[in-house]
């Protein structure tokens, strides 16, 4: 029989794990580093795959499925979690029926988040199994396991990945997909089990501590904790991606190699530990493994050497490493070379991206722009922002956001603000996922205590952010099927709003007049300024020009952070690759001489997105 | 084959990502263990891509540690510049001739390095520095976008994989419309370096 090999992501692992091992339905939010692992399952078709409103309800249509009999997947990014921790720390105690296993996808370094957290001491808060791979066959291999685990322990099961986990490629070797006949779904009715009245939870209380009991023992003789025999004189504990690195950091050195890293296996620790001389633990983030260790009254160290912030590399383990003495010094790199200072690519609004036009009128609004050759000036507004490509609106030249924290915050925070008696007329900007995905309660809160805030929400019919993926907004499933587009102009209507604006995301005197008129109607107003993401929309337009004769460098349009617009020695010019033309046209709208026209000319090669 | 590191540069967009994939399957359908990883900036488009790929027989980390890498293939100049720490002494370097220059440069506020610049950067750690006009090629194509084909011909060249290899891998990983003008570029790339 040939092996059936495949080059595969963390995440396309992950997903073809669950696949194999029979779920029927799978729940996700889209975010950084986790969303591959949805797209990839809403590519099979005989099962049910959604994108959730939120990471909340995609752990309640998950606990929901998996009570009714259907092995279920529901993943998100680590700060999803702290979204969806209700229904999480609530099915931890009901147990499952069928297979529940949690995917959360933790993001050291925050490479694309905004915090750092590590995740894995949700596994101890919520007292459930916890796996933890460190490259794809493991992710496949283990997402297999989580299965039987959750259904023999009667418990979901988190599964805890990382950026470097789920993006790194890797080979795979595949097994068999676990046929499962097409039973329907079938709830048992539980009194007990199913309804936590608190009576019933303090009766299921000592079934968690017991679980949490089983479950230790068979973490001693799980496959996925295990002891590579090396040389005596050093044990390393390692877990994830982290144990990748320290492999090659010591080649020879003892590892006991730790992949169900909740409950942990106490005598194989111990064994281990008795067997080598110096025992050292070498994880990224928090000392979750060290302190464990650490309990046990065994002498170890880890974070003494090894940063708990960021990303782990191999670099920073071989400079820790001897620091304390557990490396020689040849074996670390001398840094002889110095790298060169090159101009950095900073993160920008794309050319023709809608929400451009948006900042643009709160940038001046708020008087946050600066020409070339102009003095800073103070400030005016207060613009509370959320979490999307709309956040690069905070950056200059637009300089046009002065809060972000995390999804949903920016209704509550403004509303805050007003009740605690700031001058400034306060406005804040959310996107229209993450309205739908924690905005609206925060809006319903705005309305029945009368804050008197300008909410502007930037509705590009698409989550731009994670790469585009469809939202209860748009009309289309995760699986392609056509659906309810679910209006915000409705919802902002049926909460109670009675100031309401619809702006084009083009138009900026129409932008203009709306903000003005908004934040000086001294009431709540919404603003819905529409225009569509512009990435799909790249090809096929002639781009703008500008008019040499015409054009006076006065700088006007270089405030709008557009990157087709860029400076050649004295002179202004638009980079017609980049520039969508007539999708757009905010520039011609703002330059006081009229030199920026169509350049009916050219029909210019693009750079467009990857194939 | 002797086991490689290799270090992918770019800008986003560029294909940079794709092309990695398609060394990947390349490696591992010649038998390897191969991984690799992508480091991308938080910019949607624009922002700067690297990614490692590690082929050999067996493999724990996929990434490349700072002075590890046989060879820095970049599809843009000043990128290939940004990747120098990660060369072996006695690295290969393949340069596309081609500058996209990031917002800071356009607005005049930062300075776009010279071709001698970029050069006495990659001397200072590379043996031999290949400079290719793949951008110029692959619009003499008629489709800009098979840059990153072309790129990997010009690759094909430092690696023990079979040519037949190659091919298939390019094959299955585009479009069927897109693999005449594809393959027509990876065979330019391979002319750029025999010549
Ligand atoms: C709780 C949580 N889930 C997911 C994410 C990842 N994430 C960041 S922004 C965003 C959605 C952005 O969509 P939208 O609000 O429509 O703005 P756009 O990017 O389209 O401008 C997501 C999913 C996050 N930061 N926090």
């Amino acid at each position: 029989m040939s092996v059936n090999k495949k080059l595969l992501s963390g995440n396309e692992a992950i997903a073809l794990g669950a696949y194999h091992a029979g779920i029927k339905i799978a729940a996700a939010y889209p975010g950084t580093p986790s969303t591959e692992i949805l797209e990839n399952l809403s590519q099979f078709k005989d099962i049910y795959a959604e994108w959730s409103t939120n990471e909340k309800v995609a752990m309640e249509v998950g606990v929901g499925a998996s009570y009714a009999g259907a092995r279920t997947l529901v993943a998100m990014k680590h700060v999803g979690l702290n979204v969806a921790a209700d229904p999480f720390m609530a099915v931890a105690i009901t147990g499952v029926n069928a297979g529940l296993v949690v995917v959360t996808a933790d993001d050291p370094g925050a490479l694309s988040s905004q915090n750092e957290q590590d995740n894995r001491h949700f596994a101890k808060l919520a007292k459930i199994p916890m796996l933890e791979p460190s490259d794809s066959q493991e992710a496949y291999e283990m997402m297999i396991t989580a299965f039987d685990i959750s259904e023999q322990f009667d418990t979901p099961v988190l599964f805890r990945t990382t950026t470097r986990v789920s993006h790194s490629k890797a080979v795979v070797e595949l097994g068999d997909k676990k046929e499962t006949p097409g039973v329907k779904g079938v709830f048992k009715h539980n009194f007990q089990k199913y309804i936590m009245l608190p009576a019933n939870a303090r009766f299921r209380r000592p079934l968690v501590e017991e679980r949490v009991k089983n479950l230790a023992s068979y973490s001693e003789t799980s496959s996925f904790n295990r002891i590579f025999k090396g040389d005596d004189k050093l044990g390393i504990i390692s877990s994830g991606m982290a144990y990748q690195y320290a492999r090659e950091v010591f080649p020879g050195a003892s590892f006991l190699k730790l992949g169900f890293t909740y409950p942990m296996p106490e005598n194989l620790i111990r064994k281990f530990a008795l067997k080598v001389k110096k025992l050292v633990v070498i994880e990224e983030l928090d000392p979750f493994i060290e302190e464990y260790v650490r309990s046990l009254c065994i002498e170890v160290t880890g974070k003494e050497f090894i940063s708990i912030i960021g990303e782990l590399t191999q670099d920073i383990i071989k400079k820790g490493s001897y620091s304390i003495g557990i490396l020689a010094e040849n074996e670390v790199k001398k840094t002889e070379y110095t790298a060169p200072k090159l101009p950095g690519r900073l993160p920008l609004l794309c050319p023709g991206c809608p929400h451009t036009g948006t900042f643009y009128t709160l940038s001046n609004l708020g008087q946050r722009s600066v020409l070339p050759g102009e003095k800073p000036r103070e400030p005016k507004l207060i613009i509370t922002g959320d979490i999307g490509c709309y956040t690069l609106g905070a950056l200059p030249p637009l300089s046009a956001i002065d809060t972000c924290g995390c999804m949903g915050a920016s209704i509550g925070n403004a509303i805050g603000m007003q009740k605690a008696g700031v001058d400034e007329k306060l406005i804040a900007v959310i996107g229209d996922s993450t309205f739908l995905h924690s905005g609206i309660t925060g809006l319903i809160d705005a309305v029945y205590n009368k804050a008197k805030i300008t909410l502007i929400i930037l509705d590009n019919k698409t989550t731009a952010m994670t790469g585009h993926q469809e939202h209860p907004g748009t009309g289309k499933t995760a699986q392609g099927e056509e659906t309810v587009a679910v209006s915000l102009e409705s919802i902002v209507r049926a909460i109670g709003v009675k100031n309401i604006q619809l702006v084009s995301a083009w138009d900026i005197k129409a932008l203009k007049n709306s903000v003005k008129t908004s934040i000086d109607s001294g009431e709540l107003s919404v603003i819905i300024v529409s225009g569509a993401c512009a990435v799909d929309l790249r090809r096929g337009v002639d781009p703008g020009i500008i008019d040499v004769n015409k054009c006076t460098a006065c700088g006007l349009c270089l405030a709008l952070g557009c990157p087709a617009i860029q400076k050649d020695g004295d002179m202004i010019i638009i980079d017609g690759s980049l520039c969508v033309g007539d999708n757009c046209r905010l520039c011609r709208q703002i330059c006081p001489n009229k030199a920026i026209s169509p350049d009916g000319a050219r029909q210019s090669e693009r750079i467009s997105e990857e194939l | 084959m002797k086991n490689c590191n290799l270090i992918i540069a770019g800008v986003g967009g560029q294909g940079v990502i794709l092309a990695g994939n398609v060394i990947g399957e390349a490696a591992m359908s010649s038998g390897y263990d191969i991984k690799k990883t992508d480091t991308i900036g938080m910019a949607q488009r624009g922002g700067n891509v690297i990614s490692h790929l590690r082929i050999a027989q067996k493999i724990y980390s996929p990434i490349i540690v700072e002075g590890e890498a046989d060879i820095v293939m970049s599809f843009e100049k000043m990128e290939a510049a940004r990747c120098s720490n990660f060369l072996k002494s006695d690295g290969i370097v393949i340069l596309n001739n081609r500058a996209i220059p990031p917002l800071s440069v356009s607005r005049g506020v930062e300075h776009y390095p010279t071709d001698e610049e970029i050069i006495s950067i990659l001397k200072q750690k590379a043996d031999k520095i290949y400079f290719v006009e793949g951008t110029k090629k692959a619009e003499e194509l008629g489709n800009a976008r098979t840059l990153n084909i072309f790129m990997l011909g010009c690759l094909s060249c430092f690696l023990d994989i079979e040519d037949s290899v190659w091919r298939e891998c390019i094959i299955k990983s585009l479009p069927s419309r897109i693999v005449g003008v594809n393959i027509a570029a990876f065979e330019q790339g391979i002319e750029a370096i025999k010549i």
